[in-house]
């Protein structure tokens, strides 16, 4: 029996994290495009959705019931396996990044103490760069799968950016990980809170500025975000890779992207702006003051506002910013980022190296 | 090349310097515009809730009218229908009747008169060119249809409440007309 001697509680717990984490996720993508539409509008000098519901807050229900009960057509000519598999694959690589992020401390429930982390793995980034490099086989597999120019041409555009700005991402992302000596996300958020004024000083976003940069700039050209949303450059591809989708599946591509900007913001705020830390508090002075799990819910809170942060960016850069033409966007990854980020994992290297001495 | 006009500007196309080649001051510069449009009043009006006033004189559907005691006061002379462009204006004249004397104004009265809405141009010539005070336009618009027969409006379409049935709705009525002749000749004296 020693082998069923497993704590099942564990099962049921991080079961019922990664619902709560899928849903919140998926909740927060649907009102990530109606704050899309309300930012373009607002930066428009217009009003934006205001019909459904109060705010036209129920827009995002109403949108999701439309794309269910539109007609479902798979072109003739496509390979209806890959047709199928190409939205659910870029639906399943942007939900897969969220088990590793650290949503918050702990929390004691029944005399347990739960992390709010689904998997702290110690290759915690590894995992993300490995399942963000999947996420271009969606858009790959749609492209291909659709049996049209376009969605080719923007399926080839989209895999060459994508793989382009990886290089980019990662190298900025090892100068990071020279710093901290760990791959667990939850590990280096766990670093930063030990700064000076509550944590914020230790934020990383402070010693790494420039890495952060390049890390924003391909995580914009990673989501397929303006200036870099070249895979679904409406006045040259029509409508780019799931240019032959249609109702749900062509949800699914759409909804894919609003869950990967979530995700990247929360990599971001986790990365480099302290994730659940909140600045200017001592969380371990204020967990023995209002308790732990008050404290942890502050926490997740603030990470959540780090997030929304970071969304509005994403929405406040595309309505500034127009498309960079193909040849520039390609100029900016391999001539400018990659140097950039080699040159600061130097400096990194080079500092570390010294004050270590 | 000898230049068209003196307002020729000659751009000097210089290297772009170290601070423009970063490109991010002038993303910045420009999210700082694009922030400063949230504060901004909005152009949109709400449309079904909020209208947008129109000109004094603007030109909508056309009214027949009639007088206090609610005869017709078209006497289908065809003045309008010559006047009218588009010829989207037709009646047929037809004398009146010793026991009709309480709904036409003269002997002479128009037994059909139709407007065709989709060949109206809404150019106003037919109100100017009614010597009894008998068509107006109004600030409606048409609005939309399945048929194109629906878009000819009749008499019953067009007359304003008789004062005999509904007093009130011919007190609108009347209102609105005198405040369009108003307006019409405050516009001339312009």
């Amino acid at each position: 029996m020693e082998l069923l001697a497993i704590d099942f509680a564990i099962f049921l717990e991080k079961f019922i994290l990664i619902f709560v984490v899928i849903m919140a996720s998926l909740l927060i993508a649907m009102y990530t495009t109606y704050a899309e539409r309300k930012v373009a509008a607002i930066i428009q000098d217009r009003y934006g959705p205001n019909r459904a519901g109060p705010f036209g807050l129920l827009q995002p229900v109403a949108d999701g019931v439309k794309l269910f009960f539109k007609e479902e057509i798979i072109p003739l000519s496509s390979n209806k396996l890959l047709f199928i598999l190409g939205p659910s694959l870029a639906m399943l690589t942007a939900m897969l990044t969220s088990s590793v992020i650290p949503w918050g401390g702990d929390i004691e429930l029944f005399g347990r103490r739960i992390s709010l982390e689904i998997a702290d793995v110690n290759i915690g980034i590894l995992f993300v760069f490995g399942v963000v490099s999947l996420g271009v086989y969606g858009i790959m597999i749609g492209g291909w799968a659709s049996n049209n120019k376009f969605s080719l041409l923007a399926a080839v555009r989209g895999a060459s950016q994508i793989i382009s700005y990886e290089l980019a991402m990662g190298l900025s992302l090892i100068a990071l990980l020279m710093m901290t000596g760990s791959m667990s996300l939850g590990e280096i958020v766990r670093q930063q809170m030990g700064g000076a004024w509550g944590g914020l000083l230790g934020w990383n976003v402070f010693y790494q500025p420039l890495g952060f940069l390049i890390f924003l700039v391909c995580a914009f050209a990673e989501c397929n975000r303006t200036p870099f949303d070249l895979p679904e450059a409406e006045n040259e591809l029509n409508f780019g890779y799931h240019q032959e989708y249609s109702s749900m599946k062509l949800g699914f591509y759409l909804f894919a992207e609003y869950i990967n900007m979530f995700i990247s913001s929360a990599i971001m705020a986790t990365l480099f702006f302290g994730g659940y830390d909140i600045p200017f508090v001592n969380e371990v002075t204020l967990a023995d003051k209002i308790g732990l799990n008050l404290t942890t819910l502050l926490g997740t809170f603030s990470l959540l506002i780090k997030i929304v942060f970071f969304l509005f960016l994403f929405m406040w850069v595309r309505w500034t910013i127009p498309r960079f033409r193909y040849d520039q966007l390609m100029n900016l990854g391999w001539k400018k980022l990659i140097p950039l980020a080699l040159a600061n994992m130097l400096v990194t290297g080079a500092v570390i190296l010294l004050l270590k001495k | 090349m000898q230049a068209l006009t003196k307002r020729v500007k000659v751009l000097e196309q210089k290297p772009m310097t170290i601070m423009e080649r970063l490109y991010l001051p002038a993303i910045a510069k420009g999210m700082m515009i694009t922030f400063s449009h949230i504060f901004k009043k909005k152009a949109t009006i709400s449309y079904p809730e909020q209208k947008r006033p129109f000109s004094p004189i603007f030109r909508g559907l056309h009214i027949l009218n009639r007088d206090e005691e609610g005869r017709e006061r078209c006497t289908a002379c065809g003045l309008c229908a010559v006047a009218c462009p588009a010829e989207a204006i037709t009646m047929e004249a037809a004398e009146r009747k010793k026991d009709e004397e309480h709904l036409y104004r003269e002997e002479k009265y128009a037994a059909r008169y139709e407007i065709n809405m989709l060949r109206c141009i809404f150019c106003g010539l037919c109100e100017e060119a009614c010597p009894k005070d008998a068509i107006y336009l109004t600030e409606t618009f048409a609005p939309a249809n399945y048929t194109r027969k629906s878009f000819i409006y009749g008499k019953p379409d067009l007359l304003i409440p008789n004062p005999v049935d509904e007093p009130a709705g011919f007190e609108k009525a009347k209102g609105l007309i005198e405040e369009r002749k108003a307006n019409m000749r405050n516009n001339k004296t312009e």
